[in-house]
């Protein structure tokens, strides 16, 4: 099966990043943009006959490695 | 005396510490490459060297925080052994949960390579008890992601438990409550951004590093 993992500064954690290219796109002229907000998306594939069992299995990747939750939220999707 | 540098693919201050902790105590470092699963016996402090440990992938220290070596880390520091993480060492600190918080993109988004005054705001640890009544050291800094967060509940436990060791007199990366170092509740395990290692000599234009090491090896 196939994962997509998104992976954001939660609210409250200062996004540098987002700041930095919402400021670019007010330049450019677009004044009506705001919180704009940088993350990652990690695709991978995963051996599993169900679809909760993957679910599972990439809740505890999220917990274990590929989000810090000192810092960042994360929501998965199972195709 | 002895001591451990660790030394991650990516590593590039890991012989640096060696030769500040080798020059400023005498003691005798080994280096342990991150894939030993076992750390030299008898070990008075570990550290972990700055760098970019396996490229920075995903997050910096990410993982390196699941290196092998890293289960050694852990259990010496359970057993008391002193550990010591130097910028990108604080940040592998943090990530594998030896210390609480994280380390962020600097606020300005500029990697910022230069001297700082810190103020040692706990002289009565392990790490900093050499430092007496001097309340100001100068060391420099290097990094792109040093600005350290934490949720406000965990920087008043910090601040309240003694355990901010060290605050930047100017704030160079956006780091709340101006912290540049902090130690665990055990007081034996001590993350800093700033570099010690690159403040041991007059000829890098501060010794104001190797009362760290001077401190931790005289209570071994």
């Amino acid at each position: 099966m196939r994962a997509v993992v998104h992976v954001f500064l939660k609210p409250g954690v200062l996004d540098v990043q987002g700041k930095a290219v919402e400021g670019a796109l007010h330049h450019l002229g677009w004044p009506g943009v705001s919180n704009v907000r940088i993350g990652k998306v990690i695709e991978l594939e995963i051996a599993s006959d169900s679809r909760e069992a993957a679910e599972a299995h990439v809740q505890s990747m999220c917990e274990a490695l590929l989000a810090n939750t000192v810092i960042e939220g994360y929501r998965a999707e199972i195709a | 005396m002895k001591a451990a540098v660790v030394v991650f693919p990516g590593s590039n201050c890991d012989r640096d510490c060696k030769a500040a902790i080798e020059r400023t105590t005498g003691a005798q470092v080994e280096m342990v490459w991150h894939a030993e699963t076992e750390l030299p016996d008898g070990i008075d402090l570990v550290v972990l060297p700055g760098g970019f440990a396996h490229g920075d992938y995903l997050r910096c220290g990410a993982m390196a925080a699941l290196s092998p070596v890293m289960t050694a880390v852990r259990e010496a520091a359970r057993r008391g052994v002193a550990v010591a993480g130097i910028c990108n060492g604080f940040q592998v600190l943090c990530e594998a949960r030896l210390l609480p918080g994280a380390l962020l993109r600097n606020v300005g988004l500029r990697y910022v390579c230069t001297p700082v005054d810190l103020e040692v705001v706990n002289a009565q640890t392990r790490f900093t008890a050499r430092y007496g009544v001097a309340r100001v050291a100068r060391m420099t800094v290097g990094h792109g992601e040093g600005a350290y967060f934490a949720d406000e509940e965990t920087l008043d436990r910090l601040e309240g438990e003694g355990r901010v060791v060290f605050r930047y007199v100017e704030n160079p990366n956006g780091s709340l409550r101006d912290i540049a170092g902090i130690i665990n509740a055990q007081g034996n395990v001590l993350g800093m951004m700033p570099h010690p290692d690159r403040a041991c000599e007059p000829e890098l234009g501060s010794v104001d590093g190797a009362a760290i090491f001077q401190s931790v090896l005289a209570s071994a």
